[in-house]
């Protein structure tokens, strides 16, 4: 099945809006939070509406409903990763609380003063703090596999970090600002070759990309629902079976436990053994309606229909006098483009397309390390989804020689 | 948007007058807005009765915060610290001449921001001191 992109645009209500009026909407900020398609909204809805209740341990009729339909996203969800088990998926609130929940309890556990942890250059803000607080904290030692000029990771710099025995090593299945796909399979055998721990970032490759488990041999995965068409609040972390087993919990509280005294208390079974209090129920049925939404296109297609809207882009912005691309050609990257303009302020190109409502990021993106090692302190992003057509691009570029007379 | 880039604010960003330097200073401050990275450092001069009588601004970041800078700048040589002491976010919009969203005041306050935690010697160039 090919996308139909009318078809597609047709199921995310907010693409028909006027962001003025006589202005249509252009949306290129998907890379920060996507749109959301009526399945997922009439999903959250539906379930206010006829489901509502707390879940787990409830008897009555809506609290069965509200925890079957819980947990079905919870099996769909694995299903679309090609996790073992539903077990092994544990809902977060998104990406970054899904990393810190390996900061906080299988690092803590496991992690002493002088530890190796391998990072890389091209880490959003989630992925360096929490280590960085485990560093102040334990004396854990961080290193960083290096980004060339092109924007790829050094796998040769790689190698020779792992000759020092990480425990650890974390990184960014996609990164949000290059849009470099990093070769997660190789990265990650690499890393259990040094008998290392791997951890991926997978906030911006979930949406995009086909992701195996299996395939990938990943320890942990990370990821945000509200990037691949779902509601913001939740998100998922995927670790090995035996991993989550061995590591302590990590809120304390109703849910995650099989037996409290007063002085103590049993934690429970994999997954609740991580999730504390009452969750965010609507937003995890939403996730699952979002994930039966990207099945039923096909994560091939999405992404084949993203690779021919991103070469068109790259191309286009190229012939812009005094634009200068960020990340490698086309076929290394999902759908994001990160520009600079000379001479003019990646705020001032926003706040001018805005004009004409098109949405791009313009900022750091979360990866202010990676903008100070290519020396500039901001760019505009463009960045594309499923939705997202050539036609939007032609009007980025317009909007852009606007930007340009403008700064004349 | 044709008030937002007025010429005067695209004017004082691609050519400020007060960009720039001074050294010896009597007072010196630099910050950084954490959302964009816009940077501002901003060096004044002031005599024995407390009045501004040299000052410029240094930095990167959007033609909002530029041009505010120099503007500010502009309008505070000749004034006494106590009355640039007094200075707030209606004195910037003034000096623009333009209305701006939240995220963009953010861009046009630094300045601001950045000359009156030099002024009052703090340590962090805080929200609070142009409310």
């Amino acid at each position: 099945m090919k996308i139909n992109i009318t078809d597609i645009r047709k199921d995310f209500p907010i693409l028909g809006r006027e962001v003025r009026p006589g202005v249509r909407l252009t949306y290129l900020d998907s890379t920060a939070t996507s749109q959301k398609p009526l399945a997922v909204i009439e999903a959250m809805n539906d379930y206010y509406r006829h489901s509502n209740a707390n879940i787990h341990r409830g008897v009555h009729t809506l609290a069965e409903e509200a925890t079957a339909l819980y947990e079905s996203a919870r099996e769909k969800i694995a299903k679309f990763i090609n996790a073992s088990s539903a077990r092994e998926v544990i809902y977060t609130r998104n990406t970054t609380e899904s990393i810190n929940l390996v900061a906080y309890t299988w690092a803590r556990a496991n992690l002493k003063q002088g530890d190796l942890v391998i990072l890389t250059e091209m880490e959003h803000h989630s992925n360096l703090v929490p280590w960085q607080m485990l560093q102040a904290e334990r004396g854990i030692e961080l290193d960083f596999i290096t980004v060339t000029e092109e924007g790829l990771l050094d796998l040769e710099n790689y190698k020779s970090l792992l000759s020092r025995r990480p425990k650890l090593v974390s990184f960014t299945h996609m990164s949000n600002v290059l849009g470099t796909i990093n070769p997660a399979a190789e990265i990650i055998r690499l890393g259990h070759e040094a008998n290392a721990i791997v951890l991926v970032d997978g906030a911006q490759s979930a949406p995009h990309l086909k992701v195996d488990m299996q395939a990938l041999d990943a320890d942990f995965y990370a990821f945000s629902a509200h990037k691949m068409c779902g509601p913001t609040g939740i998100g998922a972390l995927y670790g090995k079976a035996a991993l989550l087993e061995s590591m302590p919990p990590f809120l304390g509280g109703g849910d995650m436990i099989k037996e409290v005294k007063l002085r103590s208390f049993r934690a429970n079974s994999l997954p609740h053994k991580f999730e504390a209090g009452t969750p965010a129920i609507a937003e995890a049925i939403g996730f699952g309606s979002a994930v039966d939404y990207l099945t039923k296109l096909g994560m091939d297609n999405i992404a084949e229909h993203e690779h021919q809207i991103t070469e068109y882009a790259l191309e286009r912005l190229e012939e812009i006098p005094g634009v200068k691309l960020f990340g490698p050609s086309a076929d290394k990257k999902g759908g994001v483009a990160a520009f600079t303009l000379d001479g003019i302020h990646p705020h001032d190109v926003a706040q001018i397309l805005d004009q004409d409502g098109i949405a791009v990021r313009a900022g750091h993106h979360c990866a202010q390390p990676l903008h100070e090692k290519f020396g500039i302190p901001a760019t505009s992003r463009a960045s594309f989804y499923l939705y997202n057509t050539k036609e939007e691009v032609d009007l980025l570029v317009n909007g852009i020689y606007k930007v340009k007379e403008i700064f004349k | 948007m044709d008030d937002l880039y007025r010429e005067v604010i695209i004017e004082h960003y691609k050519n400020p007058s007060y960009r720039g330097k001074l050294d010896p200073h009597d007072i010196s401050f630099a910050d950084s807005n954490p959302l964009c990275g816009d940077h501002i450092q901003i060096d004044l001069r002031v005599d024995t009765n407390g009045v501004v009588t040299d000052s410029r601004f240094d930095g990167h970041g959007c033609a909002i915060s530029q041009a505010s800078a120099d503007l500010l700048i502009e309008s505070i040589i000749g004034k006494p610290l106590e009355e640039v002491k007094r200075l707030n976010k209606d004195y910037i919009l003034e000096l623009l001449g333009i209305d701006l969203g939240p995220v963009r005041l953010k861009c046009a306050l630094l300045s601001l921001k950045v000359l009156k935690a030099g002024v009052y010697g703090l340590g962090e160039a805080s929200d609070q001191l142009v409310e």
